[in-house]
């Protein structure tokens, strides 16, 4: 991945790549990961890294976000600096072993990466991951360019050791993906290994735990005061004192754009780092009529500002219509709550059509499909459940066919729930290596209840929508199940070709028409990667 | 520096006044077309130029779902002076550089009113209801500034239908404020690796959609 050379010691890097190389350069020994858009190339940078491989850094992909967080927040037990990378809805999913790494604290250095997707360009929502900090009593970094983001890794990886404590990195799509140029510090040691010098630090009995949440209470406020994180919250004085600014992450960009040319004279103050800044924040308040605040996601620092009673400050932002109450912020929808015109010269023409993603030519999922249409025919059906990958896009025509996709794995479990309440057939699909993040435990639940469900595993033996990375399922999923519990004759492995169709069709009947767990691992290499690989193998 | 304080003073005036004189340069690209179509490397190669050219630059792509099939586009901004924001504004667009004609259209709202539109006349079509071309051609005439290539044709003379991004990217090159060979240098740099055949092919295709 990723076009990079060096120019005078800079190097050009998406947002992703710029944390993945400071964590390089910072001495990070363990890199660990789900794929999720936007967050995927940060884990790609590591695995495609020369001096990654040359150190021995560990760089394979998890089974999901949890079990990718546990084995980070090891190695920071061993005494090693660790990083763990994810999507915003990925930490839902870490949420548990994150909230409580917080508690246990860290040995070796301990970096938490969500990517949020405001815009939802490829999510199922906009959550924003900031709350996860405040909730746990966690720093947060929220880099507003890629050079922050670099450097910021260094000082992150230092905060979490000199507080003994987990550091949250926030960023959203709009960084992730875009490229700029990155100056290179002088890179630090790997840490050597060395056990936590207190045995229980991580055994969280009810006992210790009481006395170690007291103590990151008291962190959570020593952090406010801390160089290496207050050095990111920058308040700058304006002598036009009418209006206000707060600008968290890369909405500081969004405004000084609009001020290019014109010289901005209000005071601002950016804030990359939190806990709140509170001395700065009233040192604006304490000068201003008014405050805008702008930032990505929810309205995390206004809703604060503004508390639960009105004060006397006017507070403009999300919640008042200044600005959007949900979606990306751009140049312009930030020019227009400054008060400055941005209105588009030219109008898209009516004649543009939409033009959705759409199933690759020859995709294997799309001939699972046409099977699972057809084999649905005679039953009184709306369709099947579904889950997170490029199948999704069966939701959308000429197919129709799925009527659901809420998170990993939720697929098997919502059909078992439909088919308890009198659903039949009750069928989810799902992919492979969406099966082995989340559905194996759903698949548990169905075996011992005997629920009568058909699962399908489109099996394209990899993580296909993120760009094809390796799937923990592949060669694995006909023993999985049956180790779970299915019994062997409904464990059907088909082709999807057109050439079977017709056989795919009576397998696919067989198990509705049984009145007990049956999984169908429906098999074909997804395209891209197929293609990927010849071309390997020929060069 | 030092080959600066050696210079007498009349000297080192008139150095300073050639570069303030110097026209400030920014080039604010919006590039577009199918998930697949190879915008991409149009950024790559332009950011290999504008690294060699000392120039600062943010570029933003789309990565995941939107590359099935569907609309992709990419802000790439230029310029000698750092970039603030990672989008271009509404109506601040220099050049929209477009690999699909329909495509070129859906982002109209960022080019400015002096803008060029540079655009394959090849449509893609993977949707059931794409327009007549004519009527897509039509309203890409309606641009002040707009040039229309057959690019797709192009490339195939060249040696590979796959090269018509680099067609389209010559086709585009006079309005980015580098010189042409700063990018003739990144092709061979980007595709080096792939073998001089490959190299060549691009660089036909490149030099044809220039002279187009």
């Amino acid at each position: 991945m990723g076009i990079y050379y060096k120019i005078m010691q800079k190097i050009l890097l998406l947002g992703d790549e710029s944390i993945a190389q400071g964590a390089l350069d910072a001495g990070l020994s363990g890199m660990y990961a789900y794929p999720g858009t936007p967050s995927t190339e940060i884990m790609e940078y590591i695995q495609a890294s020369g001096e990654a491989a040359e150190r021995e850094i560990h760089r394979f992909w998890s089974a999901n976000e949890k079990t990718a967080l546990e084995a980070a927040l090891g190695m920071s037990y061993a005494g090693k600096r660790a990083m763990v990378a994810m999507k915003h809805v990925g930490l839902n999913v870490a949420a548990d072993p994150f909230v409580n790494a917080a508690v246990t604290g860290i040995n070796g250095g301990l970096i938490v990466v969500a990517a949020d997707d405001p815009s939802m360009h490829s999510s199922q929502n906009e959550q924003d991951s900031r709350f996860y900090g405040k909730f746990s009593f966690v720093p947060v970094f929220e880099p507003s360019n890629q050079q922050e983001a670099y450097d910021m890794v260094f000082d992150a990886f230092h905060l979490s050791e000199k507080y003994r404590i987990p550091v949250l990195f926030r960023i959203t799509t709009r960084l992730a993906h875009s490229r700029a140029a990155v100056e290179r510090k002088p890179a630090e040691p790997e840490k050597a290994f060395h056990l936590p010098s207190d045995p229980r630090q991580f055994v969280l009995l009810p006992a210790i735990a009481r006395k170690k949440y007291k103590a990151l209470l008291s962190t959570y406020e020593s952090l406010k005061y801390d160089n290496s994180l207050s050095k990111y919250n920058i308040f700058r004085d304006g002598k036009n004192r009418k209006l206000g600014i707060i600008t968290c992450g890369i909405a500081y960009n969004y405004l000084m754009e609009n001020f290019q040319d014109k010289g901005l004279d209000i005071p601002i103050l950016k804030i990359t780092a939190y806990p709140f800044p509170k001395d700065l924040i009233s040192d604006l308040t304490g000068r201003c009529e008014e405050i805008l605040v702008l930032e990505e996601g929810y309205p995390f620092v206004e809703e604060a500002l503004r508390g639960i009673l009105d004060n006397n400050l006017k507070i403009l932002g999300r919640l008042d219509g200044a600005v959007p109450r949900e979606g990306e912020l751009n140049p312009s929808l930030v020019a227009k709550a400054v008060g400055l015109k941005a209105e588009p010269f030219h109008k898209v023409p009516a004649i543009v059509r939409s033009r959705p993603p759409s199933f690759c030519k020859g995709c294997g999922h799309s001939d699972t499909f046409n099977a699972v249409i057809e084999a649905l025919k005679p039953y009184k059906s709306n369709g099947v459940f579904s889950d997170i990958g490029c199948y999704t896009l069966a939701a959308l025509p000429p197919y129709n066919i799925i009527t659901s996709c809420v998170d990993m794995g939720a697929s098997v479990t919502m059909a078992i729930g439909a088919a308890d309440a009198g659903l039949y057939p009750s069928v989810a699909v799902i992919g492979d290596s969406t099966f082995t993040h989340s559905g194996m435990t759903g698949l548990l639940d169905a075996v011992i209840k005997e629920s009568p469900v058909t699962i399908i595993i489109s099996d394209n033996l990899t993580t296909g929508m993120t760009g094809g990375q390796k799937s923990h399922a592949t060669g694995r999923l006909k023993r999985i199940c049956e180790g779970i519990g299915v019994a062997p004759e409904h464990v059907r492995v088909i082709v999807p070709l057109r050439k079977n169709h017709g056989e795919n069709v009576r397998i696919m009947q067989e198990e509705f028409n049984y009145r007990g767990v049956s999984v169908i691992i429906s098999e074909r290499e997804c395209i891209q990667t197929a293609s990927k690989r010849r071309k390997a193998e020929a060069s | 520096m030092n080959a600066f304080r050696q210079l007498q003073n009349a000297e080192r005036l008139k150095l300073l006044k050639k570069i303030l004189k110097k026209t400030i340069m920014k080039s604010d690209i919006i590039l577009s077309g199918v998930g697949g179509q190879g915008i991409l490397s149009i950024a790559a190669i332009i950011g290999l130029a504008a690294i060699e050219n000392n120039l600062f630059l943010k570029q933003s792509e789309v990565h995941g779902m939107s590359q099935r099939g569907g609309d992709v586009q990419s802000h790439l901004r230029l310029s000698d002076k750092p970039v603030s924001s990672d989008l271009i504004p509404y109506g601040k667009a220099d050049l929209i550089i477009s690999v699909e004609p329909m495509e070129s259209l859906r982002y109209l709202p960022w080019l400015s009113k002096t803008g060029w539109l540079v655009t394959n006349s090849t449509p893609f079509i993977n949707i059931p209801d794409y327009p007549p071309i004519e009527e897509i051609l039509n309203e890409i005439r309606k641009i002040k500034n707009h040039k229309i290539v057959d690019a797709d044709a192009l490339a195939k003379d060249a040696g590979s239908s796959r090269a018509g991004n680099m067609v389209i990217l010559g086709t585009a090159s006079p309005y980015i404020d580098m010189p042409f060979s700063s990018l003739e240098d990144s092709v061979r740099k980007l595709f080096g690796k792939k073998g001089d055949e490959i190299v060549k092919i691009n660089l036909k295709a490149l030099k044809a959609g220039r002279n187009a």
